[in-house]
């Protein structure tokens, strides 16, 4: 039915187009591109941008979420509500804690462990199952192994802590132990995501770098600091992103291993707008939370997207053979996303 | 390939260096030494990796008794699936598995048929809208779905679709990324393949169904792999659309777990398990794919 409606204006603009030569599109090519992408936009139409406008429309209303139906108009007092939350910073504070917590060792350690792994002859596969494997895992069973290597006395790692001489922190008791359980459960569970991104972006380096560099007298670690790590800048700043998008969207471990708690003292910014919504029904306001919490994650991507392509250029006119070589790299990558971004932003 | 230029380059160097010769013959066996220090650094992580998941598998396979007596020796105490039966006799953990088993089939099918055509239509076809749909989906990438629970709840409670499996496949078949990896892919594909099928006489149907998707076996590999990972593990969503004990999904129902308080260790490290072989063996198997899956995907 779509297809009918869109086809029809188009063969006006076809004629002149035609006549010049090749340009215009067949009126078949047409209606398959709009049959063809019709599912999906169908469904993505309905399930991912409908939400959002639901939200934003929700966002100026007292919904609750027990009735169906929007509720009165409220204009934006939800968001000076929010705005004025204390509960809703301090949530919003601990997800930029929990990213501040998890994003450097998850960066660091990925990028220590590929550059070693991919010094390896053999037993590439071992490292990237072992690291790998518990991403695969759903955060509940992580909970629960992790949960039961934490518990006191008995507990696998408070046997560790022990063991090495630490002090054994409360871990599901206490705040600043329930950070510690949430930080090293995460590390375990997500680290090889990010080891799988470096380990890739490795094979792509060539094997004549380092042939030069060695016939130059330089030793492995020079070669690693002097060369690995710079060449894998591109993917650093990759992974970087990725992973503070991924760390402020943090919900199913916390939630999970404290509820929150203690006393919501580590209840990250999705579990309130969960809170408000879910178990006090206030639908209105948890939209309106949802609408603050999107302009900082929208702002933190628009910036990255916005240095990488600022990057990209300034890596085109200084055109030395290294910087030409990672300018390629991230260059066709970057310009299909960050083209269409800006466009529609 | 990198390993071995560094490994014996030392030893070209020392035959082709006149002067340095002697300085650099002390320092030949640190590369060496250097490669055998990092193996070792790196097996021992990846063995202490390890760890958590033989944890779960020893204590799933001992008696609470001695649990209790000799928490950190996992092999005091007879072995016994004891606490498997258990835990299959106590939680609908079959039901589970068929709720999480369907859904994740159905996003898979859905997802690879949805995002392939559109990421076909994307790359080889012109029409109307085409710029804006591209527009659409690349900023779709950039939200957190995982934020838009709310809304989505009550779109999903105006259409009558809470508690129905559909209210999960549907989503996660709207995922911007996969129509991405497509796009990726086709655009591999050189043009005068498709142009030659066109002159044959096929339909764009038929270049797209019979041309391109039997070369595009490796992206619909990666993209229903992720999908079908990602539909499993997923958490917050199932938990809040999906109400009854029966309907849950393996995550949802193993999470109800976490917060009883369980001291029944053995019961419950044995349904953990049971929550992860099925992921570890789907992974073993695919491993590259979905390696070689995340890497296309998180470089985009």
């Amino acid at each position: 039915m779509t297809t009918v409606a869109a086809t029809r204006p188009a063969p006006e603009p076809l004629v002149p187009s035609g006549a010049a030569g090749s340009a215009g599109p067949p009126a078949s090519e047409r209606r398959a591109g709009l049959l063809l992408s019709a599912p999906f936009m169908i469904v993505y139409l309905l399930f991912l941008v409908g939400p959002l406008v639901v939200g934003i429309v929700m966002s100026f209303f007292n919904t609750t979420t027990v009735r169906s139906g929007l509720g009165g108009w409220v204009g934006l007092s939800n968001y000076t509500k929010v705005c004025q939350d204390p509960l809703f910073w301090n949530a919003m504070w601990h997800s930029v804690l929990f990213t501040l917590l998890t994003t450097p060792p998850l960066v660091v350690l990925a990028l220590a462990a590929a550059v070693l792994a991919g010094r390896m002859r053999r037993g590439r596969v071992f490292y990237r199952v072992a690291f790998f494997a518990p991403y695969v895992v759903p955060s509940s069973v992580v909970a629960l192994v992790f949960l039961w290597m934490y518990t006191p006395q008995i507990g696998l790692i408070t046997k560790v802590f022990g063991a090495v001489g630490l002090p054994v922190p409360n871990f599901i008791g206490s705040t600043s132990g329930g950070w510690t359980a949430v930080v090293l459960m995460t590390l375990w569970w997500t680290f090889g995501f990010n080891f799988v991104l470096y380990t890739a972006a490795l094979q792509d380096v060539p094997g004549d770098v380092y042939e030069a560099a060695s016939i130059d007298g330089a030793g492995p670690w020079q070669q690693i600091r002097l060369i690995t790590v710079p060449l894998l800048a591109p993917t650093t700043s990759l992974v970087l992103i990725l992973q503070i998008l991924a760390s402020l969207k943090v919900f199913d471990q916390i939630y999970l291993l404290l509820g929150g708690g203690p006393n919501q003292s580590t209840r990250p910014v999705i579990e309130y707008i969960y809170d408000t919504g879910f178990t006090s029904y206030r639908g209105g306001y948890g939209a309106a939370a949802t609408m603050v919490y999107f302009v900082v994650i929208v702002a933190v991507s628009t910036a990255w997207y916005g240095l990488r392509r600022w990057r990209a250029t300034s890596d085109a006119t200084s055109s030395t053979t290294r910087s030409g070589s990672s300018g390629r790299a991230s260059g066709p990558s970057s310009s299909p996303a960050s083209g269409p971004t800006s466009s529609a932003a | 390939m990198t390993t071995t230029t560094i490994t014996t380059s030392p030893g070209a160097g020392a035959g082709s260096g006149s002067g340095e010769g002697a300085a650099r013959g002390r320092t030949v066996d640190g590369p060496k030494l250097f490669n055998r220090l990092c193996a070792v650094c790196l097996t021992l992580f990846a063995l202490i990796w390890l760890v958590p998941f033989f944890w779960a598998l020893a204590t799933s396979m001992r008696s609470d008794g001695s649990i209790t007596q000799k928490p950190t020796s996992p092999f005091a105490g007879g072995w016994s699936f004891h606490a498997y039966s258990y835990a299959v006799d106590n939680y609908p953990i079959g039901w589970w598995y068929l709720n999480s088993l369907v859904i994740a089939v159905l996003a898979v099918v859905l997802t690879v048929g949805f995002c392939s055509m559109a990421g076909f239509a994307l790359v080889f076809l012109r029409f109307r809208g085409r710029s804006v749909m591209l527009a659409l989906v690349t900023a779709g990438l950039m939200l957190p779905t995982e934020a838009l629970v709310l809304p989505q709840f009550i779109e999903f409670r105006s259409m009558h679709l809470l508690g129905t499996y559909w209210a999960l496949v549907l989503p996660s078949v709207s995922a911007p990324v996969s129509v991405f990896v497509f796009h990726a892919f086709f655009k591999g594909i050189p043009t005068p393949l498709i142009e030659a099928a066109r002159i044959d006489g096929a339909s764009w149907w038929k270049v797209y169904a019979s041309v391109c998707m039997p070369i595009s076996r490796p992206a619909a590999a990666t993209v229903g792999i992720l999908t079908f990972i990602s539909s499993w593990n997923s958490f917050l969503w199932p938990l809040l659309v999906l109400n009854q004990t029966t309907s849950q999904t393996i995550p949802v129902g193993l999470a109800s777990l976490v917060n009883n308080s369980n001291i029944q260790y053995a019961e419950v490290m044995a349904s953990s398990v049971l929550g992860f072989l099925p992921l570890i063996a789907v992974f073993l198997v695919f491993q590259r794919q979905i390696t070689q899956g995340i890497a296309t995907t998180g470089i985009k």
